[in-house]
C-alpha cells in the first residue's frame, strides 16, 4: 500500500474474513446464474432442455456462443 | 465501533441488495432493447437456418420425421429473452455489489458514484468490448455446433483476459507520477494483455458465404446495444440507488487512514 490517503465518508464496512467468505459465496451463487442461463443445458437446472431452450435468444444476444 | 460516532457505514447486505435491483432493472432493459431491435433479426436468422434445413431434408429426401414441435416456441423464446437477461442482469448486479464493497476503498476517488459507475465501465470494457472485437457474436444458422466447446472455451478464456487488461491498465497507471504518464502507462498495460491475449487464442469464422452480411451486422449491433444497456444501466442505477444509503452530510466520517 502506498501513502496515507483520506477519502470521503464510509461507503462501504471493513473487509473481515467472514465478509470476504460471505462474498465469495454470494459471487459463487451469482456465478451459478449466470452458467443457467449461459451454458446449461438440463445438467444443473434438471429441467431437461426447457431452459436451455427457453433461454435461447438471451443467449445469442447477451453475445454468449449458442450454436 | 473505534470509528467516531454516527451511523456506521452500510453493511455487506444493504449494498448487495442495491445490486441486485439495479441488477434487475437493467436486465429487464436490456431485455427490451433486444426485444425490439434483436428479435427480429433472430427472426430472420431463424428463416434463414429452417429454409437451409429444408432444402437439405429435400435433397435427401428425408419424410418429415425431423419437422416435431420444438421444447419451446418462438413466441416462448421472445418472452424468455426476458427470464435470460433479467437472471444475467440480477447475477451481473450481484457481482457488481461484491466488487464495490470489496474494492471501494481501493479506488481513489471520493466520489461513490464515480466509484461505482468505473467499477461497471471497467467490466463493460473487460467482458463486453474487448470480447465482443476477438468474438463477435452470432445469430442463429451461423457457427458450427461441433466447435461449440472449443467457442465457449475461448469465450470464457477472453472474459478472463479482458477483465486482467482492465486491472493491469490500473497497476500499469499507478506506478507512474504524473498524469499524462499514468495515461500512457494504463493505455500500454492494457494494449500489452489484449493484444497477447488476442494473439493466443484461435480466430473463429463460421459465417457462411451465404449468410447475408448486412443481417450479421444488424444483429452484431443489436447484440452489442444489448450489453451496452445493461452494463450502462447497471451501473447508473447501482450508483443511484447508493446515494440511499448515505448518512446526512452533518455527520462527516471518514475512512480509516492507512500507511505503509
Ligand atoms: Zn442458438
Amino acid at each position: 500500500m502506498p501513502k496515507a490517503t483520506t477519502v470521503g465518508p464510509l461507503s462501504t464496512p471493513a473487509v473481515s474474513p467472514r465478509l470476504l467468505w460471505t462474498a465469495l459465496v454470494v459471487v459463487a451463487l451469482m456465478l451459478l446464474i449466470t452458467y443457467l442461463v449461459a451454458f446449461d443445458q438440463g445438467a444443473v437446472s434438471r429441467s431437461g432442455m426447457y431452459l436451455h431452450e427457453l433461454m435461447h435468444d438471451g443467449r445469442h444476444l447477451l453475445g454468449v456462443p449458442c450454436h | 465501533m473505534s470509528l467516531s460516532e454516527g451511523s456506521p457505514a452500510p453493511t455487506y447486505g444493504a449494498l448487495l441488495l442495491r445490486g441486485l435491483i439495479a441488477g434487475l432493472i437493467a436486465g429487464l432493459l436490456a431485455g427490451l432493447f433486444a426485444f425490439t431491435f434483436g428479435e427480429p433479426k433472430v427472426d430472420a436468422a431463424i428463416a434463414i437456418e429452417e429454409a437451409a434445413s429444408a432444402q437439405a431434408q429435400a435433397a435427401t429426401e428425408q419424410t418429415s420425421a425431423a419437422e416435431e414441435e420444438p421444447l419451446v416456441s418462438r413466441d416462448g423464446q421472445k418472452g424468455g429473452l426476458f427470464l435470460a437477461t433479467g437472471l444475467y442482469g440480477i447475477a451481473l448486479g450481484g457481482i457488481l455489489a461484491t466488487a464495490y464493497t470489496l474494492l471501494r476503498r481501493r479506488l481513489r476517488t471520493p466520489s461513490d458514484t464515480r466509484a461505482a459507475l468505473s467499477l461497471a465501465g471497467a467490466a463493460l470494457l473487460g467482458v463486453v468490448l474487448i470480447p465482443y472485437v476477438k468474438y463477435p457474436p452470432n445469430p442463429p444458422a451461423v457457427g458450427d455446433p461441433d466447435t461449440i466447446n472449443q467457442r465457449t472455451i475461448s469465450y470464457l478464456a477472453i472474459l478472463v483476459i479482458g477483465l486482467v487488461a482492465v486491472w493491469a491498465a490500473v497497476v500499469a497507471k499507478r506506478t507512474q507520477p504524473t498524469e499524462w504518464r499514468q495515461a500512457a502507462a494504463a493505455v500500454v498495460g492494457f494494449l500489452v494483455v489484449v493484444v497477447v491475449g488476442y494473439a493466443l487464442l484461435p480466430n473463429v469464422n463460421e459465417v457462411p458465404e451465404t449468410f447475408p452480411p448486412d443481417l450479421l451486422w444488424s444483429f452484431r449491433l443489436a447484440s452489442l446495444g444489448t450489453q451496452v444497456v445493461m452494463w450502462t444501466v447497471l451501473g447508473v442505477a447501482f450508483a443511484a440507488l447508493l446515494s440511499s444509503t448515505r448518512r446526512p452530510a452533518s455527520q462527516p466520517e471518514r475512512q480509516p487512514v492507512t500507511t505503509a
